[in-house]
């Protein structure tokens, strides 16, 4: 099913025709509109051309979002299955406290990329963000996978400042032959191993097959794996009173 | 020196106590102990935290707890508990955690607010012979009338939550409480016609069938939310502060996360739980807006959304914000608020009065015109029945009740939730623990409880000649301040007594 943005209300009509079509849907000039595929369920394709508005896929439960364009902020926001593929940039706050499902960025993350991301047996939430992404990625990170591949920004560190605050589970990778410094102390940084690279593959894989981008030089290049220094950082911090 | 001693004494009356040995059965703590060897029962001061548990179960009457009478030096400044408390930091360079609301000493304005009943110009109200209405619903209203073609009336009203009585079960996590504990506050509230709260712990499975009786929570962690979770309840509540501690976020450590809890709120066994301090998607009213609609739209408009706070400074200003922002119904939280665990400082020290945020928050949306935008719950330490008349009459559609829930089911408020060990059941999640809390019982002694109260309630706005309690929402004639300065009565919008 196609439908304009231009030729239907407000989110809240769009929404609706997303949320009662028994087909795929196709949204057209979209411009702002927000919540698009608000916790859509699996076995529906939503695809959108133009710029979704915030919180694009909120508690996506097994739908597929694929957006030809960039998305705005929360994208993916508390989502729990599915998959959300961009082919632009992203805003702001991207799969906050996500806990299952993938995201595909082309392009760039914001700041606060996927924050208090959880995982809990099979499931497990995947970002991948192909350029950079800004300052707080991955703080109160609980599981789960952030992969920042840099691409275009080969000359300079692809992530901000403040990575991983308060970190105490899941991984963060990052593709850089820059150095990764000034952690906070809840974040140990390594390069990472063929081991570890043999998790993020498939993702990768996958990210280079939708966006037709040459896989060979990713898989060879320097990865830095962030991981928390402790799962439970905070265990001694109290005394009862 | 690190040594501190006992609050409290064990007394044991040799001649009552027939060695029947409940006592050190019973006594997660280990406080009694029995010696095999001179077959005597024994006592550590030390590890009593004076829950009561032994006292209530003991058949003799052979037990009780005292005050050791242990005291230091102390003077009006330099208190016991403030020494002690250096003496455990000093000790372990920890952050000091506390249990349960705020105990300072600060002015309780319920008990210094009185009511009004009739006399000789209008009739009271006998309860026994009139009908009295105590129910309320709670939610947005529609500014304007709507009419279709015909003329006639469009049902335009907002999804809504209907209660026999103004009275909710206040937010408690399956983690914090324990899953009989959750049935007990669930089957209640079921049988009495009103709501519980799950708080952010996610919704374990046996849970679902209580939905039409169910507030979920959405805070900050996002502990166990997801589409099916947010569709199960009647109505959402986003939090963003809790009273007992304002501007921080919580912290269930990873030795609690075992089983059960680690597969409801969807985290791996033995990581900690961590809701950091603020939403990192909220850090404006229309972010705040932004997740409203989310939950809307991800529950087709069918339930209305509670937003909770914290009262704090400008919080009518925020609470204004609230009401603009999309939300159905405002919670308000006051600075006694019950908690699990609270740093004690935090506790003790930030937040304000909900009596006073609660009057500012009902003014300032009158002046604005947007009252009927959201309801009002509040809560924050609301003891008795007249507690709750006080607030309706302040301004309040609804209040939330936990520690009074707690205590109507077995807590005796020892303040010593975060060890994890409660012997009534409640706050643990040891097996041996937590089915000594029998949900039937619990159940009961909660309908009791909200029985005894409607009744009261009843009464108190009979004396009043009121016979619906919408009629008190935001009375205040009814209300009279006693030894209050005019500053009080101002933010309060009462009279003082006599005048």
């Amino acid at each position: 099913m196609n439908v304009s943005a231009l030729k239907v209300g407000g989110f809240m009509e769009l929404n609706e025709k997303i949320r009662s079509a028994d087909s795929d849907v196709h949204i057209t000039d979209c411009c702002g509109q927000r919540f698009m595929g608000t916790a859509l369920a699996k076995g529906k394709k939503l695809t959108i051309t133009g710029t979704p508005g915030n919180a694009a896929g909120a508690y996506l439960n097994g739908g597929v979002i694929e957006v030809i364009g960039n998305v705005q902020d929360a994208v993916g926001d508390t989502m729990n299955l599915g998959k959300i593929i961009v082919h632009g940039n992203a805003g702001d706050a991207l799969g906050y406290a996500m806990r299952g499902g993938n995201i595909f960025i082309r392009g760039n993350a914001g700041y606060r990329a996927g924050v208090h991301m959880k995982a809990y047996k099979d499931l497990k939430p995947v970002i991948v963000i192909g350029g950079s992404a800004g300052s707080f990625l991955g703080e109160y990170l609980a599981g789960g996978l952030l992969v920042v591949l840099g691409i275009g920004a080969e000359e300079t560190l692809p992530v901000g400042n403040f990575i991983g605050t308060g970190m105490h589970g899941g991984e963060i990778f990052i593709r850089t032959k820059k150095k990764i410094a000034d952690l906070p102390a809840q974040v140990a940084v390594n390069a990472a191993t063929q081991d570890d690279l043999a998790r993020i593959k498939p993702h990768i894989m996958e990210f280079a097959e939708l966006f037709e981008v040459e896989l060979e030089s990713l898989l060879e290049d320097n990865y830095y794996i962030l991981t928390p220094n402790t799962q439970n950082p905070y265990h001694l911090m109290y005394v009862a009173n | 020196m690190n040594f501190i001693y006992p609050e409290n004494e064990i007394v044991r009356n040799e001649k009552r106590c027939n060695l029947c040995r409940v006592c050190d059965t019973q006594c997660s703590y280990g406080a009694h102990e029995f010696d095999e060897q001179s077959g005597q029962l024994n006592s550590d001061d030390r590890k009593c935290v004076n829950c009561q548990r032994c006292v209530v179960l003991c058949k003799q009457m052979a037990l009780k707890i005292v005050p050791s009478g242990n005291k230091y030096k102390e003077n009006y400044n330099w208190r016991e508990q403030t020494i002690k408390e250096i003496f455990r930091q000093a000790d372990s360079g920890g952050v000091l955690l506390s249990g349960m609301g705020n105990p300072g000493d600060f002015k309780v304005y319920f008990d210094k607010i009185v009511l009004n009943a009739s006399q000789v110009t209008n009739p009271s109200i006998d309860p026994l012979r009139e009908p009295m209405e105590t129910r309320v619903s709670l939610g947005a209203l529609p500014r304007d009338i709507e009419r279709d073609g015909k003329g006639q009336l469009v049902n335009n009203l907002p999804p809504r939550i209907n209660l026999s009585m103004p009275v909710m079960f206040a937010a408690m996590s399956y983690g914090s409480i324990s899953l009989n504990a959750h049935k007990s506050l669930a089957a209640a509230a079921q049988e009495m016609g009103v709501l519980y709260n799950t708080g952010e712990g996610g919704l374990h499975g046996d849970m679902y069938s209580y939905g039409g009786n169910t507030v979920v929570q959405v805070a900050s962690g996002r502990f166990g939310v997801h589409p099916d979770y947010l569709r199960s309840g009647v109505a959402i509540e986003i939090k963003m502060g809790q009273g007992a501690k304002p501007g921080i976020g919580g912290h269930l450590p990873g030795t609690k996360i075992v089983g059960d809890i680690s597969l409801t709120r969807m985290i791996s066994e033995g990581s900690d739980a961590i809701s950091p301090a603020p939403h990192h998607d909220i850090y404006s009213i229309e972010d705040l807006r932004q997740l409203i609609y989310s939950l809307k739209e991800a529950t087709g408009y069918t339930k209305p959304i509670i937003v909770k706070v914290a009262a704090v400074n400008n919080i009518a200003a925020i609470a204004s914000g609230i009401a603009r922002s999309g939300a159905d119904i405002i919670a308000l939280d006051g600075f006694r608020g019950g908690t699990g665990a609270a740093p004690t400082r935090i506790r003790d020290n930030v937040g304000i009065p909900v009596e006073l945020a609660l009057a500012s928050i009902d003014r300032i949306l009158r002046d604005e015109g947007i009252r009927n935008n959201v309801s009002i719950i509040v809560g924050g330490s609301i003891r008795s029945s007249s507690d709750v008349v006080k607030a309706v009459a302040l301004g309040a559609d609804s209040v939330y009740i936990g520690t009074a829930a707690l205590i109507a089911m077995g807590c005796h408020l020892c303040r010593s939730c975060y060890t994890g060990k409660c012997n009534w059941g409640i706050a643990t999640q040891i097996p041996e623990l937590t089915k000594r809390l029998k949900p039937s019982v619990a159940q009961k002694r909660l309908v009791n409880l909200l029985t005894g109260w409607k009744h009261e309630i009843e009464e108190m706005m009979g004396g009043m000649g009121i016979n619906s309690i919408e009629s008190l929402k935001g009375n205040r004639l009814m209300l009279r301040g006693v030894g209050l300065s005019e500053r009080e009565l101002e933010v309060l919008g009462i009279k003082h007594a006599g005048e």
